[in-house]
C-alpha cells in the first residue's frame, strides 16, 4: 500500500527503504509536525481519526495521480492516528525521481491533496483545558455559508474543491 | 429499511455513538442527514458535509438500499 495509517511512530529510515530504485538520483520527504500552537491556541497534544476504509482509497488515488501526473519512480504517504505529543510526525511523504524537480512537485502536490481530500480529522486539545477538531485549511478561509441554504451545491461530486467550514465542534473540558 | 450508520469526529461525539443500526424510512442521504439531526442535534448544516455509502463517495440524492454503510464526514484536517 502507498498510503497508509499507523497507530506507532513513523518509522522513516524504513520506510523510504521502499523508494528505493537504481535509476532514482534522489528523494524529497515532507513531515507533517504536531505544533505547538494554531490560531492564537496554546496546542498540548492533538488527537487524529480517520475513516480508514475510505481514507486509505483516497490516498491511493492520490499517490496514483501524482505518479500519473509527474514523473517520479515511487510515492509513499504514512499517515499517524491516535494520540499525538508536540513534535510528533504526524504525517510522512517521500517521493523518488529522476530528477528533483518533480520529486518537490509530487511531494507537494500529495501533501496539499491529502490535507484536503483524505477522511482524516484533528482535534486540538488546548493548554487551557479546551478542545476542537480543526477545520480544512483551505476552507477555513472562505466565508461560511447559511444554514439551511439548499442542498444542492453539497458535494455532489464527491470531489469538489469547495467546503464551507465554519468553527464546528467547539468544546469544553473545564 | 435497516442501515448502517458509522460516525467520526465530531458526529461520533455529537451521536454519542461511533455506529449504528438504524430503522428508517429515509430514502436518501439528504432525508436520512435530517433524521438524524433532529435526533441528535448535529451542528453541521449538510453543506458543510461529504457523505459516503459502501466506503465510497456518494451523492446525497443517491437512492439509500438496506444494508446500506453510511457515513457523514465533516470538515477534513489531516496532515
Amino acid at each position: 500500500m502507498r498510503f497508509r495509517f499507523t497507530q506507532a511512530a513513523i518509522d522513516v529510515t524504513k520506510a523510504r527503504l521502499e523508494l528505493l530504485d537504481s535509476g532514482a538520483g534522489g528523494y524529497v520527504s515532507f513531515e507533517g509536525w504536531v505544533r505547538d500552537h494554531n490560531e492564537g491556541q496554546e496546542v498540548v497534544r492533538l488527537e487524529y481519526e480517520a475513516f480508514q476504509e475510505l481514507a486509505v482509497k483516497e490516498g491511493e488515488q492520490i499517490i496514483a495521480e501524482a505518479l500519473g501526473r509527474f514523473p517520479v519512480k515511487h510515492a509513499l504517504c504514512i499517515h499517524r492516528v491516535g494520540t499525538l505529543a508536540l513534535s510528533e510526525r504526524a504525517v510522512w511523504v517521500g517521493v523518488s525521481s529522476v530528477h528533483r524537480g518533480e520529486a518537490f512537485d509530487a511531494c507537494r502536490f500529495i501533501i496539499d491533496e491529502v490535507k484536503h481530500r483524505v477522511p482524516i480529522w484533528k482535534k486540538e486539545h488546548y493548554r487551557n483545558g479546551d478542545s476542537g477538531w480543526v477545520n480544512c485549511e483551505r476552507c477555513a478561509a472562505a466565508p461560511g455559508i447559511a444554514r439551511g441554504a439548499a442542498l444542492k451545491h453539497a458535494h455532489d461530486d464527491g470531489r469538489s474543491r469547495e467546503h464551507h467550514h465554519e468553527p464546528a465542534g467547539s468544546t469544553s473540558q473545564k | 429499511m435497516q442501515l448502517k450508520i458509522q460516525y467520526y469526529a465530531l458526529m461520533r461525539e455529537q451521536a454519542g455513538r461511533s455506529e449504528e443500526m438504524l430503522d428508517t424510512c429515509a430514502v436518501t442521504p439528504a432525508d436520512l442527514y435530517g433524521e438524524l439531526t433532529t435526533r441528535y442535534g448535529f451542528t453541521l448544516a449538510p453543506e458543510q458535509l461529504k457523505v459516503a455509502v459502501n466506503n465510497e463517495f456518494s451523492d446525497w440524492t443517491r437512492p439509500l438500499a438496506a444494508g446500506d454503510a453510511v457515513v457523514f464526514i465533516p470538515p477534513v484536517a489531516g496532515g
